[in-house]
């Protein structure tokens, strides 16, 4: 098994710490990860995105260009990314600020309105595990107990009264997630 | 088992550095390296084992912390990145010509001059043949993994000590800012004074009674000194071409074709070879682990089993010199390179193979 995603939105939408609490937990579950940011001159508000690789074996390239699994927030990377899904991948996107909504016919998509739940709830803060909720309901790669390790491992010890929050967002997320297009 | 983390290659070396028993650590920020002595300032090395992070007023200050905490037998590292390393050279040199042992990391960024922050692998020239002046060459190590970047560290310093020589480990930004699985070896202690003065003999370390003076120097005007300290340089470097070329082969058993490729570019090329395999092209990955020594022998012996072979590099050819420097007589030899900070993608390669090499 080896799972290629991006992740992709604004920064400041936890992005990259989606990405490290999900690598984290594939560690606790004695996968091999890798997470490589975009680190270029980015700035706050401006775009940010994540290469996650969870797989049962030897990772090679950590750089690559098409994905089994795209999850975008934002329009730019709507842009950017709905094109290196590959065929019969997933995309997974929160409709909030999309207005070119995706045209590919030949993949898996999804929309988790995770972005107006979170500020309904006031959980804006674990807005990013709702939509990690989401992926995991349809690729459950991570078995709930090393999720829970992964979030001890990265948040730090004084967030740690945040983890069940944490945990309650995947679960809102489950339930959010909407087919909008879904191959036979 | 050691302790698994999910680290960062930068913070990966920083949690060596303190687990290799190291002295003291002088640098100064420059991306995409910063997170070394980031690490190391929020880890409060000095807490755990008496280690020392200073932040110097610049790079030429950090070089030549480096210079004085080695003469007195200290294990000192330094790191930065290629605008930053450029800096160091002299010091570098200083420290090659005094025979002093210390770990340099460069994460390597897009050049010349202030460059671009993004990956690249443009300074083997300055890391391999010498960088500053005159006749003197450092061990360099090319990790590929997060893994390497922490036990390179221990490495490095174990032949930084052996061969009283800088040890540089060539690194770039992306292996510097991805995460992946670390196995973290368990902590060494630090060498008490009492063993720095049995280790290291040639250290300044206080003059008792029984002993002359010890002078660390580069320098003899004396030019029938000075070529007895380059021909003493020659046969350490020689020693370590014997001794310490440590290279990594990967599906070349039944390879007709061979990429050869360093750090980060031999992980791309690992999944270019998935991707050619799966189109019925039999490749190979060779990958040199030091730089300096170079596997020079093994090139030349693959070579005569394939039939071309690609160098894949993130920069405008500078490994593939060594290449054909190894090899016995002409083969096929063809480079393919991205620079300034754009990584090249696995399917590129591919297709550089099947038109640079299995076409052309």
């Amino acid at each position: 098994m080896t799972e290629e995603i991006i992740i992709a939105g604004f920064g400041g939408q936890g992005v990259l710490s989606m990405g490290k609490i999900l690598a984290y937990s594939g560690v606790m579950q004695n996968k091999e990860v890798s997470w490589m940011p975009s680190y270029g001159p980015e700035m706050r508000g401006g775009t940010a995105n994540v290469t996650v690789i969870i797989s049962d074996d030897r990772i090679s390239s950590p750089i690559i260009n098409s994905f089994d699994t795209a999850i975008i927030l934002n329009q730019q990377s709507m842009d950017k990314f709905e094109k290196t899904i590959k065929p019969g991948g997933l995309l997974i996107y929160d409709p909030n600020g999309i207005t070119r909504h995706p045209v590919r016919r030949d993949i898996n998509i999804y929309s988790i309105e995770a972005a107006d739940e979170a500020g309904k709830l006031g959980l804006s803060k674990v807005f990013n595990m709702m939509v990690l909720g989401g992926f995991l309901k349809l690729k459950p790669l991570i078995a709930p107990e090393y999720l829970h390790k992964g979030l001890q491992k990265s948040l730090p010890v004084r967030h740690h009264n945040l983890i069940e929050d944490n945990e309650k967002a995947v679960e809102i997320g489950k339930a959010l997630l909407k087919p909008v297009l879904v191959l036979n | 088992m050691g302790e698994l983390r999910l680290m960062k290659g930068n913070e990966a070396v920083a949690e060596a550095a303190i687990r290799a028993g190291c002295d003291g650590y002088f640098g100064y920020p420059i991306t995409p390296q910063s997170e070394i002595m980031e690490y190391l300032m929020v880890e409060k090395p000095h807490e755990r084992t008496g280690m020392v992070v200073l932040q110097a007023e610049s790079e030429v200050a950090s070089i030549n912390m480096l210079y004085g905490g080695a003469g007195t037998g200290k294990m000192v590292m330094t790191s930065s990145s290629s605008p930053g390393i450029s800096l160091m050279q002299e010091g570098i040199s200083y420290m090659a010509g005094a025979e002093l042992p210390c770990l340099i990391v460069n994460v390597v960024r897009g050049g010349p001059g202030l460059g671009t922050i993004q990956p690249s692998q443009a300074d083997y020239f300055q890391a391999v043949k010498g960088g500053g002046h005159g006749d003197y060459h450092m061990i360099v190590l090319a990790p590929a993994s997060v893994q390497e970047m922490s036990d390179f560290v221990k490495l490095g310093f174990d032949l930084a000590f052996k061969y009283r020589t800088p040890v540089l480990i060539l690194s770039d930004g992306a292996i510097g800012q991805m995460m992946e699985k670390v196995e973290l070896f368990d902590p060494i202690p630090r060498r008490t004074n009492e063993e720095v003065i049995r280790q290291c003999p040639w250290a300044a370390t206080g003059k008792p009674k029984e002993r002359d003076h010890i002078i660390i120097t580069s320098l003899d005007l004396d030019p029938a000194g000075q070529e007895k300290i380059n021909l003493k340089l020659q046969a350490k470097y020689r020693q370590m071409k014997k001794d310490e070329v440590r290279f990594e082969m990967i599906q070349c058993e039944d390879a007709e074709y061979i990429f050869i490729a360093f750090g980060l570019s031999a992980r791309i090329c690992q999944k270019a070879m998935d991707i050619a395999r799966a189109k019925n092209i039999k490749v190979g990955l060779f990958r040199p682990v030091t730089l300096f020594p170079f596997p020079a022998k093994a090139i030349a012996e693959i070579s005569k089993k394939v039939k071309g072979m690609l160098v894949v590099e993130m920069n405008a050819g500078q490994m593939i010199e060594d290449v054909r420097l190894s090899l016995d007589s002409p083969q096929k030899v063809e480079h393919y390179g991205r620079f300034g900070g754009i990584i090249p993608a696995p399917d590129e390669v591919v297709s550089a193979l099947e038109q640079q090499i299995i076409g052309g």
